[in-house]
């Protein structure tokens, strides 16, 4: 019997993990196009101080970058370590985008970091601008892969299973690649990525012409990340990834729990700004709603409804009773019942098992559930809707206040006489709203599949390793610790640099190196 | 395009998955036996910096390696993957924390002039590479041993091992050679690209380790014969779909030679370890660290042929459960994304070795004193 503890304590690994390694992600998929874009105007125009801005923000990224590929390790082992139930059902399909992403993009990108850092000198400006095109063509060909497969968890699309191995295979690959669950994912955290990178060089920008420092230097810096950030935080807004929420019986699922939504209304569905969900009696208190808004973006289109929870819970219901049908024929398939009936019977019923699974979690013998446990079952077949309705409403509210601090910098860029210091100031402490943005993102995306680890077709529940409670225990707590240590010793060096700007450089032409009129 | 039947891309990726095994072996090899002489090579801190710049530009894309087989492994042998990632929980737990100090140790050491920082990182990079050194060959004694799991309903895994039980004697020798091996590898790269004094201790320490290593090896083979192999007693079905509770196995000693038994030109392979481990002595004595260095590649890459030599077909055996051991045959991905995969892989694989050796290039030559003095606030 799998214990409930260590599940538990494997997705708080998993979730700790994760949001720590997204620390480091998003600005590194952004600001290695950020650099490219810098480079790419110093071999064009020839002017030295775009290559001291490449070489400056590319020492933070490199500090950010170490970070990244140290936790990304965590992320490649802990589907084999934490969840080896997940690696062998879904394996076969799961781990090629994985593999792929290697072999394409990781690398690449690893391969090349190196000569981006201390190949200055060795190559010629053509040769090591293109090094760092293909680093940050590296990075988002990375998360292009990463998001194939986890947008294949989301709305598992090309693979069925096969009772002769116990487990999902693939039955097409471009259906997997373009599963529109993972275009849109792909376009969206790419987009927050450049958002997050350009909100980092903004803000540190922003603090050097606060301090009236390296004037040259920090606006050029500050004008690039101000064009660049608004374009990708309007993608960000505009591509939001609620619009791949009407794939998949899980994803309409994630998008009424994000909203609320109890029961379908007459399309379009009205937007719940804010509200109190409460999931027992499936009302949102002191609701304050706006007509039309949520039908519009969920679906794109006036007519198309948008699910609630009531229905979607009903609609579990008969396929958690079809799903315990079909686990009873694929045990007598598993004892070696090779009867035409049995398999065109479970062939038929199939789609239906992962729901058949659920109740693995209530009763070791899924064919005889009590309706006690069906009822269990069904009840917990969607995602807790108050976690997933605030930490949505954190993540769209940073969003929007992104966008308003970019189009103010973007006008300041431009127009030399609105530079002001509030301005300025804005753009300094608005700096960590990317990175809650995509925290809650990533929450949002993740946690709104439960139970699923993928959708409709294995419980999370079932998921995790045979290990105990103990094992894990000490494994999250070695993370957690390490993470930390690790995290305030970046956060020092990281400031320790940013203090330091450009003069860190040593070219001597920055300020602390020369007296700033001469 | 299907060019190849199950049989065939199964052993083809039994062969990938050496392939990325050795290609860590070799490049990631020398960077952890680099990282792991670090302090003892290294007198002075501008000594230890030419020591971490020799691998400086290239170690991030090595490391890929190592990634990239457990990617492999999770693509082309899922049920492989499940079952030994989760087994060797604290072997990998262990690696994972000591691998967490390079990205850190490397990018972070020089950042700072402070000499107790710098210090304490050179630990961290020793750590970095001693451990991951020594629980590879670890991980590599305990798949010959067999692993203590088995398969409960709807093919749970359950493990019912150790870390100590990983830490048995025959197993702790497999470390001992992986560490060793290592070790030389990583002193023959730093007699390529050092001078001075380093170059001196490099060679020394090159000519004990590679000696060492070969003796180990041997013993480790002598003691191969009496520790328990696994073979295959059922009827084998190679395109069937992969299955690991379908067959029967037998366990007894010695039975990890029978392959060499069947087909003796394979004792080649370990007989190449010992020739060109010796070749490696010798044209390091000869101050010729550049041809030493193919041989300790050679070296390398037939110390860990021999160990997928002697277990084929088995990839995991059981020691609890020995008729769930899984195989080449019943533990591989569907034949779809086998053939995908190796499509894949034959376009990549080149492409990543093309560049990999283009980076090589641009970085020959030797890293000296001056060269730090010269960059000190942009190198390692």
């Amino acid at each position: 019997m799998i214990s409930d503890a260590v599940v538990e304590l494997s997705r708080w690994q998993f979730a700790v993990t994760s949001l720590y390694h997204f620390l480091f992600v998003p600005l590194t998929i952004g600001l290695s196009v950020l650099l490219a874009i810098m480079e790419s105007t110093y071999v064009m125009t020839g002017r030295e101080i775009y290559k001291d801005m490449t070489q400056f923000w590319g020492k933070l990224f490199g500090i950010n970058f170490a970070l990244g590929v140290t936790t990304g390790l965590t992320m490649e082992f802990q589907f084999g370590m934490n969840w080896s139930y997940f690696s062998h059902y879904v394996g076969d399909v799961f781990g090629a985008p994985l593999a792929i992403e290697g072999l394409m993009a990781f690398f690449m990108e690893s391969t090349f970091v190196g000569l981006f850092f201390f190949g200055w000198d060795k190559l010629s400006k053509a040769q090591h601008l293109t090094i760092t095109w293909l680093v940050a063509l590296g990075s988002n060909l990375s998360a292009l892969w990463i998001l194939v497969a986890n947008g294949w968890m989301q709305n598992p699309v090309g693979a069925e299973f096969n009772y002769e191995t116990m487990r999902m295979e693939v039955t097409s690959f471009g259906a997997l690649i373009f599963n529109p669950a993972a275009q849109v994912k792909f376009v969206h955290t790419v987009a927050a990525g450049y958002t997050t990178a350009s909100a980092f060089v903004l803000g540190i920008s922003a603090y050097y012409m606060l301090k009236g420092r390296d004037a040259a230097f920090s606006q050029r810096s500050f004008t690039i990340a101000a064009g660049f950030g608004l374009a990708a935080v309007l993608s960000v807004i505009v591509l939001g990834d609620e619009s791949g929420y009407t794939d998949g019986e899980v994803q309409k699922a994630k998008l009424a729990a994000i909203e609320a939504e109890w029961h379908t209304e007459e399309p379009p569905a009205a937007f719940t700004v804010v509200g109190f969900p409460d999931q027992e009696a499936m009302v949102t208190h002191d609701a304050i709603k706006i007509p039309w808004v949520l039908g519009l973006i969920g679906t794109r289109s006036a007519d198309t409804p948008i699910i609630g929870l009531t229905e979607i819970l009903q609609n579990n219901r008969i396929r958690i009773h079809s799903g315990m049908k079909a686990y009873g024929l694929l045990q007598q398939l598993r004892e070696g019942n090779r009867d035409e009936a049995v398999i065109t019977e479970f062939e038929a019923i199939k789609k239906d098992l992962g729901y058949g699974l659920l109740l693995k979690r209530y009763t070791e013998k899924v064919v005889d559930a009590t309706e006690e446990q069906i009822e269990m079952a069904v009840k917990n077949s969607i995602p807790q809707v108050a976690p997933l309705f605030w930490t949505f409403r954190v993540m769209v509210a940073c969003g929007f206040i992104s966008l308003i601090v970019f189009v103010v910098a973007f006008i300041a860029s431009s127009v030399r006489k609105c530079r002001k210091d509030w301005i300025l100031k804005l753009s300094l402490y608005t700096m960590p709203l990317p990175w809650i943005a995509c925290e809650t993102g990533w929450f949002v995306a993740e946690f709104g599949r439960q139970p699923w680890s993928i959708a409709e077709v294995l419980p999370t529940f079932l998921s995790a390793s045979s290990l105990t409670e103990w094992d894990i225990i000490l494994s999250l707590s070695g993370y957690i610790f390490l993470y930390s240590v690790f995290l305030v010793i970046e956060m020092f060096l990281m400031m320790k640099y940013i203090k330091q700007g450009p003069s860190s450089l040593h070219t001597r032409r920055y300020h602390f190196e020369v007296d700033e009129r001469g | 395009m299907m060019i190849f039947d199950y049989e065939t891309l199964r052993i083809i990726w039994w062969a990938f998955l050496g392939i990325l095994f050795i290609g860590f072996a070799i490049t990631g090899g020398f960077d952890l036996g680099v990282g792991v002489l670090l302090p003892f090579l290294g007198k002075t801190d501008e000594e230890r910096r030419v020591i971490l710049n020799s691998v400086g530009p290239t170690w991030e894309g090595n490391q890929v390696w190592f990634v990239m087989s457990g990617g492999a492994l999770f693509a082309a042998w899922p049920m492989a993957y499940a079952v030994s990632f989760s087994s060797l929980y604290f072997a990998l737990l262990l690696t994972l924390f000591a691998l967490f100090l390079r990205p850190l140790g490397f990018d972070y050491r020089s950042k700072l002039p402070n000499k107790k920082w710098r210090a304490n990182w050179d630990k961290a990079l020793f750590v970095g590479g001693f451990v991951p050194a020594l629980v590879f060959g670890v991980a590599f004694g305990n798949l010959l041993k067999g692993i203590p799991f088995h398969f409960e309903t709807d093919m749970r895994i359950v493990y019912f091992g150790s870390l100590l039980g990983l830490l048995n004697p025959f197993s702790l020798l497999a470390g001992l050679i992986s560490l060793s091996m290592f070790i030389m590898h990583g002193a023959v790269y730093l007699q390529i690209k050092t001078v001075a004094d380093i170059n001196r201790r490099a060679k020394k320490t090159a000519i004990n380790f590679t000696l060492l290593t070969l003796v180990l090896f041997a013993l480790a083979g002598y003691w191969i014969i009496y520790l328990d192999g696994y073979h295959i007693t059922s009827e084998i079905f190679p395109n069937a779909p992969s299955n690991p509770i379908a067959k029967f196995v037998k366990r007894a000693p010695g039975l990890w030679l029978d392959n060499y038994g069947h087909l003796p030109g394979l004792l080649a392979v370990p007989g190449t370890a010992f020739i060109s481990g010796l070749l490696t002595v010798t044209l390091v004595r000869l101050n010729k660290p550049g041809s030493a260095f193919i041989f300790s590649c050679i070296t390398v890459a037939a110390i860990v042929l021999t160990a997928g030599c002697s277990m084929f077909p088995f990839l995991i055996p059981s020691s609890i459960s020995v008729n769930s051991s899984l195989t080449v045959w019943d533990a591989s991905s569907s034949i779809t994304t086998l053939n995908l995969m190796f499509w894949v892989t034959v376009i990549f694989l080149p492409l990543i070795l093309i560049y990999t050796s283009w980076v090589f290039r641009v970085f020959r030559g030797k890293v000296t004193v001056e060269h730090i003095r010269k960059n000190k606030h942009t190198v390692y």
